[in-house]
């Protein structure tokens, strides 16, 4: 192996030799230069037309430019240097000033680098907006990076910062409720799973996104794209099911050929779909999507189970492997969405203007009280499946002891992936409900895997009731933390909860001491 | 499309800065999980806290470089053992979770508004390179190199800085890994336990490894402000980490060349898979996407790469097969 | 089946017995010259309590055995006293200090080094290298140190004859540089009791030596254990094999649910009717169960 990659490289080297620099004149066809795109301050997809730009080289104008209708500008310069950046004040609209950062007075210095096409923010904001609040526009300077389409990374509270303590702290509580539950509807998969595979599920935050994804498509019209998705996904959920109830009764082959049939199935049906295209669109109002994004979740969290995680426990691949495997499938899950789906960010129309609704002293939008509403109940369902049914007993059972459950004739292998299909369904409904409360788009779900994370740990790894006790007290402590800190920091204290419950008793509220061992 | 030339540039950038800069950072994760067994998910974080470190003391403080670097990496280590104290007592998991936390909260914390007098905010430092440049040897606006292989002078100079670096962690690193201190880390690799009943206190060798290989980071972090002049929050974010990890398993863990051999072939096949989709892209090969798309495809690649290579190579390259099908753990 | 490693303990002219001079066959005895002392030593899980040792002495220089029913608390004991589990409460000295309290590497430390049940042989590394690892006090095994080859190269190379010297006398010494995964059960077995003997101790706990080794190989590893006592050493074990145990104890501690029920000379125990009835009793069920301790 060693000896013919080293030929290969040689080899590769050679040719490189001999080729009479191309790459280096490929990348000299740009040139230096600076751009950027001014963004309106308060909605920031909207560009500001009109600035204008100029470049000195000590006292020479080496270039000017005027932003576009999207606000964009591109100034070519000499060659690599350091340059000095004016931006006409006089040309910036009357009711924005330009906000001082790296531009000073309108002026700052830029060293450009042979080759470099640099980015250059200029940011705008309206003269009376408070210094605390979030930026937008961050550069990303990487190629390999797809860019952000905006830096607000931080959680809305939806508390109007100007009303009296008490009564922030009854508005935040009932944020912190929200945000808790469903930080628990969705966490609760993550810990169920752990507690039956020993497996931390990394890409459960894409679970989430998918969720939020999926539904935002079914209620806003599904195309092309959309059936075809649909299509393919009963085509992996048929598969899913005949290798979880007919594995028994039939011979291996069959079961096979069974499950490959449904599979190619879905495929050829989600071709002919997507050749179709826009011929068969439909939409359905959102709690009709939700339960669609719900199943399909659950068929994804299923299949994963039964194509990729079963296969490996089999192979004895070590637990360490397994969580660096989870984390691939999160990458490619959560960019398979983005191509899909796209980088914006997006709300479910019909839910974002609504007149608050006040119950005792808490004020709230009647989405966020369905979102609770629908939150509780599911947790106590789940909460009724746990404790009342055969197999819900069995999910307790085998995540408490793999091995006594095994052993005392449960199949192991069928509850996983239960445990996989119901953690699945609940983290994509968790998607719909974060993306009602706050924005979906593709890094929702990894920023909630953080909290869930703290969730988990904070109630215990590996049972379900850690996980709702966890992702109530993370979401009380994130939105309380706003009252006396600023809002950016709420996930840094939830999750120094979290670090501060591994100080002090690492298995978590619920867990059991032996389980950290 | 040019395939030579997509290889060319693959080649020029597999021997470039960026791959050194990621070679230095690979090996400080060699540290933590090739010898150690430690699962750190967060290595991001040592590099910002090293890049910043550079940026806050050069951009705000007007202070020297080098005073920069020493900054860079005391706040790794006193990151290591801040993340080490509650963590490595307990399972790996926990530290997994608690490392690839706190990469994400230091991000959140650096581009904060309350931060910015200091890190800049969203919108990062910048000019942190006149003291590194003003030492360079090279003319930095000529191009040095034959072929397809050129690089600018300030280039040239980080290139060469930084992979003195890489070779000088390199000797460290077998230095240390040759020596009784290394068999330690490696038996805690294979069973903690075992080394604890041997009368090692096997959370002191931990801690140094986490903080070695953070310091490794941290220099990393240090050098990627020096080579762009400039940094944001927002390019450490987590999946920097994740890169790090492709780049380990693909070189081989627990190898001394490992994570440079990896750092090379990475960042060898990022470019070449980029080439090639804008290559297709441009001759309408691929109809159903847009460019933007082309930099969430690689990194969809990165992942199932990571997948890949741990189901059916988990040696990496240079690694040893027998070895890795006697781990029964 | 080196049975000529095997020295016959009573032929080295001190008479098995002899050892255990004055102690009486009661749970709890003194013991003439206790290396290892413990009071009150007690552990519970969630509301079960596994371990709940009033007092108990091992008698320095002889070979202690430790039986019990599956569940009965061995190796959680053994994990307690060796620092691998914390006590709820208890405190135990060891050649007169007191070492409850401590974390594993200062109890090994201070001269008691233990096995493991299931045997830890660190895989991927080689039977040498396994064996280095046990010798103490090693310069280059501090980071800063380790850069200083020439200072700590000395010490290596006298450790490396001190481990061969071991491996030559556990007849591992072809196996050097073999990786550790790579040996049978057995051998395993003999590397990680040669590894503990690096460390010099003055007491070894045996967490089932015998457990999954190769009958062929059991005669050898008693004779190992009888060769460390007339070398001076104190050994404390648990073992299932009541061939064995009668075989080569000095002494028998039996626990029962985590008590001490019965003390003695191997002839007073198997007289003793309380331990016919709780562990000749349970070990038909454990004969049924399988056999093996996981408590």
């Amino acid at each position: 192996m060693r000896t013919r990659l080293l030929t290969v490289l040689l080899a590769l080297i050679t040719a490189i030799l001999v080729i009479p620099g191309p790459a280096a004149t490929a990348d000299e066809q740009g040139g230096e230069s600076l751009h950027g795109r001014i963004l309106h301050p308060e909605n920031r997809d909207q560009g500001v037309e009109g600035i204008v730009i100029t470049v000195h080289d000590g006292e020479d104008e080496v270039g000017a430019a005027t932003t576009d209708s999207d606000g964009m500008w591109e100034v070519g310069l000499p060659g690599p240097g350091t340059y000095r950046v004016v931006v006409d004040q006089e040309s910036v609209p009357s009711e924005f000033v330009l906000r001082e950062g790296i531009i000073v007075d309108g002026e700052t210095e830029v060293e450009v680098e042979a080759n470099d096409q640099r980015p250059l923010i200029v940011a705008l904001m309206s003269p009376g907006q408070a210094e605390s609040e979030e930026e937008s526009a961050s550069p990303s300077e990487e190629e390999t990076e797809d860019t952000p389409a905006a830096g607000d990374e931080s959680i809305e509270t939806n508390v109007d910062s100007g009303s009296s303590f008490g009564e922030r702290v009854i508005q935040l509580t009932a944020s912190g409720l929200l945000f808790g539950l469903v930080i628990a509807v969705s966490a609760i998969g993550l810990s169920l799973i752990f507690g039956t595979t020993k497996l931390i599920n990394f890409a459960h935050g894409d679970l989430v996104t998918f969720g939020a994804m999926i539904a935002l498509l079914f209620s806003t019209g599904a195309a092309g794209m959309g059936n075809s998705l649909l299509a393919l996904f009963a085509g992996l959920g048929g598969a899913v099911l005949i290798g979880g109830f007919l594995e028994n009764r039939l011979s291996r082959t069959v079961l096979l050929v069974a499950q490959g049939v449904s599979i190619l199935l879905g495929i050829v049906l989600a071709t002919v779909l997507g050749v179709l295209g826009d011929a068969v669109g439909w939409s359905v109002p959102l709690w009709l999507a939700a339960v669609v994004a719900v199943v399909m979740g659950a068929v994804l969290g299923g299949s994963m189970e039964r194509y990729i995680w079963r296969p490996l426990r089999h192979r004895n691949v070590a637990m360490i492997q397994m969580f660096i495997v989870s984390i691939g499938l999160a990458l490619v899950l959560r960019h398979v969405v983005l191509v899909l789906f796209g980088a914006g960010r997006e709300r479910y129309a019909g839910f974002q203007l609504q007149e608050m609704v006040r119950i005792g002293p808490v004020e709230m939008p009647p989405r966020d009280l369905v979102v609770m509403v629908v939150a509780i109940v599911v947790l106590v369902g789940v909460a009724c499946l746990l404790q009342f049914t055969r197999i819900g007993k069995a999910m307790r059972a085998v995540s408490d002891n793999r091995d006594l459950a095994e052993s005392s004739g449960i199949d192991v292998d069928r509850v996983t992936l239960y445990v996989w299909g119901l953690g699945g369904g609940l983290a994509a409904l968790g998607g719909v409900l974060y993306g009602l409360n706050q924005v979906v788009e593709y890094e929702m779900g990894f920023r909630l895997l953080l909290m869930m994370f703290a969730a988990v740990i904070l109630g215990g790894l590996g049972t379900a009731y850690g996980a709702m006790v966890g992702g109530l007290a993370v979401g009380l402590v994130a939105m309380l933390s706003t009252l006396w800190f600023p809002s950016q920091l709420m996930q840094a204290w939830a999750l120094a909860l979290m670090i501060l419950m591994l100080l002090i008793r690492p298995q978590g509220l619920l867990g059991r001491r032996e389980r950290v061992g | 499309m040019d395939i030579l030339s997509i290889l060319a540039e693959s080649t020029r950038s597999a021997i470039g800065p960026i791959a050194a800069i990621y070679a230095l950072a690979a090996i400080g994760l060699n540290f933590h999980f090739g010898y150690t067994g430690l699962l750190n998910f967060g290595q991001v974080g040592f590099m910002l806290v090293g890049a910043y470190g550079v940026g806050v003391s050069v951009a705000v403080l007007g202070l020297p470089l080098l005073v920069g670097f020493g900054v860079g990496l005391l706040c790794a280590l006193v990151m290591a053992l801040l993340l080490g104290i509650p963590t490595l007592r307990l399972r790996a998991d926990y530290l997994a979770i608690t490392t690839i936390a706190a990469a994400e909260v230091l991000r959140l914390v650096y581009r904060a508004g309350f931060a910015e007098p200091l890190t800049g905010g969203v919108y990062g430092l910048q000019n942190l390179a006149s003291d590194f440049r003003s030492i360079n040897p090279f003319d930095g606006g000529e191009r040095y190199g034959f072929g397809a292989l050129s690089y600018s002078g300030n280039n040239l100079w980080v290139l060469v800085v930084t992979w003195t670096l890489v070779l000088l962690m390199v000797g460290v690193s077998w230095l240390l890994m040759h020596s009784p201190w290394g068999r330690v880390i490696k038996g805690i690799r294979e069973d903690e336990d075992a080394v604890r009943s041997l009368g090692k206190n096997v959370f002191a060798y931990k801690m140094q490894a986490l903080v070695l290989g953070g310091m490794a980071g941290a220099l990393s972090g240090c050098m990627l402000a020096v080579y762009q002049a400039a940094i944001q929050p927002d390019q450490f974010k987590p999946q920097v980490t994740f890169f790090l990890w492709v780049i380990l398993l693909l070189g081989g863990a627990g190898r001394v060349f490992g994570p440079v051999l990896g750092a090379m072939v990475f960042w060898f096949l990022m470019n070449f898979t980029e080439g090639l989709l804008q290559g297709l892209g441009s001759i309408g090969l691929l109809p159903f996407l847009e460019t933007t798309d082309y930099g969430a495809i690689q990194l969809a690649f990165v992942g199932l790469l990571l997948v890949l290579l741990i189901v059916f190579r988990p040696q990496g390259l240079i690694g040893d097969r027998k070895e890795m099908l006697i781990n029964v753990k | 089946m080196s049975s000529d490693d095997v020295k016959d303990g009573v032929g080295s002219g001190v008479g098995g017995d002899d050892r255990m001079v004055g102690a009486e066959p009661v749970p709890g005895s003194a013991k003439s010259d206790p290396i290892l002392v413990a009071d009150g030593v007690r552990r519970s899980f969630g509301g079960l309590t596994a371990v709940d040792v009033e007092h108990l002495e091992v008698q320095r220089g002889t070979i202690t055995a430790l039986i019990g029913p599956n569940g009965a608390g061995k190796s959680t004991l053994f994990n307690l006293l060796t620092g691998f589990d914390r006590v709820d409460r208890g405190r135990w000295t060891f050649d007169g200090t007191a070492i409850n309290g401590r974390s594993g590497h200062r109890v090994a430390r201070a001269g008691m080094v233990r096995t493991f049940q299931l045997t830890k042989a660190l895989t991927r590394m080689t039977v040498l290298d396994n064996m280095l690892l046990g010798a103490q006090g090693q310069f280059g095994e501090r980071m800063a140190g380790a850069f200083l080859r020439s200072v700590w190269k000395g010490q290596e190379r006298e450790n490396t004859r001190r481990a061969m010297e071991l491996l030559e006398r556990f007849k591992l010494v072809d196996k050097r540089d073999d990786m550790a995964g790579s040996l049978s059960g057995g051998q395993r077995k003999l590397l990680e009791m040669a590894r503990s003997l690096m460390t010099d101790p003055s007491m070894i706990m045996l967490d089932e030596p015998m457990a999954g080794v190769n009958p062929a190989l059991v005669q050898s590893l008693l004779g190992h254990i009888t060769s460390l006592r007339d070398e001076g050493k104190t050994v404390l074990f648990v073992e299932h094999d009541m061939d064995v145990i009668m075989g080569i104890s000095d002494w028998i501690v039996v626990l029962a649910q985590g008590r001490v029920i019965a003390e003695g000379r191997p002839s007073d125990i198997r007289s003793n009717q309380e331990v016919i009835d709780a562990y000749l009793g349970a070990q038909e069920e454990t004969a049924v169960a399988g056999g093996s301790d996981d408590d």
